[in-house]
């Protein structure tokens, strides 16, 4: 396979703090590649240190072919979308877009098919300021700007934060079209539902990957079992459910808590039992499979053990 | 060089989309110029002056004559009583108190020498000092008749009156506007400068703009020439506007070149501009920038010879003026525009802020790094 980012034990720190921990992962061309971790995991970081934005401490990286230190080669082989927006807010959407295609020396009649799709959802509004857009037409002016040099690698930083669910899965979806144009494609967020949308993800915490695999192998790998419980007292809920045989840890998951159970063979009649013994009503207890988060938030216990 | 005419025209789209932004940088300085030309003087007219004449007799009355003639002293009051006098300069009624004592005449005919006492309100130091030296000429010139008519006169001795006739060069009727105008045009085109440079960079740093420029293999040197370029443009658009208002509001001629004037002025908005991008590139917020382009334009103002001479400094602030832009144009405003020097007079000052500029121009590239710690 052809690989267009190669990193390796990239470590980075602020202070005495560690943004990077020898960070080391390959990303094949025409895929799609996750960073999922909360806030403060180092992604923005790491896409500062291979976009060349950001020197890193230690460690290097080949970007499309290229050492982190030839920095030219890079800036015009990549597109960067930073989390905050950064388009000039005071031009409109086409003096950005015009601005952006040539200061890397092309025009925006030469790569329009490759951003036509989502120019298309834009074209209404090309005279609008681009600081008066809404956040879902910010995010895809932003995506045209990053790619109309024709990137070979696409890394987009944080791009669905603060955008609205509808806006969000049309999103994911232009990726995946524009994968399979053949384009890389690094992308970070902190939402565990998108994951699912990559052909492969890394999970990030505190500066260093945790596991790298495709979204349904890491749900597969998880070696506990997932149980999602709901009754009318929560809070008491919280407390009684530990007293549940097996249960390793509880997460809350919406309406619902996650107990993650050390056997399998845990039946859910048991705990329903239990909890009546409690006093708790409208009691709800189904076995799930485990998803991202929950392989995160197993991870995250693990590494800090 | 396509770069750099790209972040041009980007920079102009900005700067004109800003609706406050065309008052600002034409309108603003005009008022300015207006106002401050005709307020920016060292003439003091109608002082109030207090009288105490005690000697009454005829040399004292022409003395207080030739005070009353001068269009600079207001005779406001007259009194016998010291106490009375300095009251009203307590109270600020009057600026100052010439007090004449008693046997004046009698002394000035006897003893060929006599006594008189000027007390000025020195609040401000400036102003006491112009007072001060409108009474001296006013006694001095009362002095010289009093020799030739009375003195000599009576002892048949022809004393040789030294008579200096003088004139003032390159401003010959000694017009503080024909003066402070040149240099008035240097500050305003100053001001604007230095604060839309200073702003430029950290403004992109703050609304994030940045970092997308970062990723794009626009060159240092290109994105800054890119930044210089539109300010320099609305400089020299300042600087024409500032001379058409000194010819038809001030009846200013240029003696000397105009093209000579436009040169330094672009060689000294270069230097300038590189100055304010630097400031840009150091801060982190446009307060940050405000605050330190607002220091350096007030002691570069103040330090100019724009209000106050050069030459009037001490030593070691004549030195740090060898450091200041301003300083230079300033000078070389008034050498071109009041004198008519060439380019060979104004060699020396030409020399300094190109070297200046280059400095600057360095530094900014420098200190912009597309790539963080």
């Amino acid at each position: 396979m052809n690989e267009r980012v190669i990193a390796t034990n990239i470590t980075k720190s602020f202070r005495s703090t560690k943004a990077l921990d020898d960070v080391s992962f390959s990303v094949n061309e025409g895929e799609l590649f996750g960073f999922i971790g909360p806030d403060g995991a180092g992604k923005s970081t790491l896409f500062r240190i291979l976009t060349t934005v950001m020197n890193a401490d230690s460690g290097d990286a080949l970007v499309d072919g290229f050492h982190l230190k030839d920095e030219i080669a890079i800036r015009s082989r990549v597109g960067y979308m930073p989390g905050k927006f950064s388009l000039y807010p005071d031009l409109s959407v086409q003096e950005n877009l015009e601005f952006f295609a040539k200061v890397f020396g092309t025009t925006v009649q030469e790569n329009y098919s490759i951003i036509k799709e989502i120019y298309v959802q834009l074209e209404p509004f090309k005279d609008r300021r681009a600081g008066k857009l809404s956040g879902g037409m910010k995010q895809k002016l932003a995506l045209c700007c990053a790619l109309i040099h024709k990137p070979r690698v696409l890394f987009l930083d944080e791009p669905t934060t603060g955008v609205d669910p509808v806006s969000r899965r049309e999103f994911w979806e232009m990726l995946g079209r524009l994968k399979q144009s053949g384009l890389t494609i690094l992308v970070s967020t902190p939402y565990m539902d998108e994951a699912s949308r990559c052909d492969r993800v890394a999970l990030i915490q505190k500066g260093k990957i945790l596991d790298i695999d495709p979204p349904g192998v890491i749900t597969k790998k998880f070696p506990l079992h997932v149980i999602a419980v709901k009754s009318d007292n929560m809070q008491k809920l919280r407390k009684d459910i530990l007293k549940v045989e097996d249960a390793e840890s509880v997460y809350g998951f919406g309406e619902f808590l996650h107990i993650t159970m050390k056997k399998e063979n845990s039946s859910t009649e048991k705990i329903e039992s239990l909890l009546k013994q409690q006093g708790h009503q409208h009691i709800e207890v189904k076995i799930i499979e485990a998803g991202i988060e929950d392989c995160f938030m197993h991870l995250m216990e693990h590494n800090k053990n | 060089m396509r770069t750099i005419l790209v972040i041009i025209r980007k920079e102009f789209l900005q700067i004109f989309r800003n609706r406050a932004m065309l008052p600002q940088i034409i309108m603003m300085p005009l008022i300015q110029l207006l106002i401050l030309s005709n307020a920016a003087t060292f003439e003091i007219r109608h002082l109030n002056m207090h009288v105490i004449d005690q000697d009454q007799s005829q040399a004292s009355r022409q003395l207080i004559g030739k005070f009353k003639a001068s269009n600079y002293f207001e005779l406001s009051d007259f009194s016998f009583d010291e106490k009375h006098a300095d009251e009203d300069i307590m109270q600020g009624k009057d600026r100052c108190i010439l007090m004449i004592p008693k046997g004046f005449e009698h002394d000035l005919m006897k003893e060929q020498h006599t006594k008189l006492l000027l007390n000025i309100n020195a609040i401000d130091g400036a102003a006491a000092g112009v007072i001060n030296t409108y009474a001296l000429s006013i006694i001095q010139n009362f002095n010289q008749q009093i020799d030739a008519q009375w003195i000599n006169q009576q002892q048949f001795d022809q004393q040789k009156i030294l008579n200096t006739p003088y004139s003032f060069w390159y401003n010959p009727y000694m017009n503080y506007k024909t003066f402070m105008v040149p240099g008035l045009i240097v500050m305003l085109l100053t001001m604007v400068g230095m604060f839309m440079s200073a702003q430029n960079i950290v403004r992109e740093k703050e609304i994030g703009t940045i970092e997308q420029i970062n990723v794009t293999p626009i060159k240092k040197a290109h994105f800054i020439i890119g930044k210089q370029v539109p300010f320099l443009i609305i400089g020299l658009v300042q600087l024409t506007i500032g001379l058409l208002v000194a010819r038809w509001v001030f009846s200013i001629h240029i003696l000397g070149s105009i093209p000579l004037i436009y040169l330094f002025a672009t060689v000294y908005l270069i230097t300038l501009l590189g100055f304010g991008l630097l400031i840009s590139t150091m801060v982190d917020t446009q307060q940050q920038a405000m605050f330190l382009a607002w220091f350096f334009m007030v002691i570069f103002i103040l330090m100019s010879g724009l209000f106050t001479p050069i030459e009037a400094m001490p030593q070691w602030a004549q030195n740090i003026t060898k450091f200041n832009p301003i300083a230079y144009f300033v000078a070389v405003m008034r050498m071109v525009v009041l004198k008519g020097s060439t380019i060979k007079d104004i060699l020396p000052q030409l020399t300094a802020i190109s070297i200046g500029g280059l400095v600057m121009c360095s530094l900014a590239t420098l200190r912009y790094r597309k790539r963080d710690g």
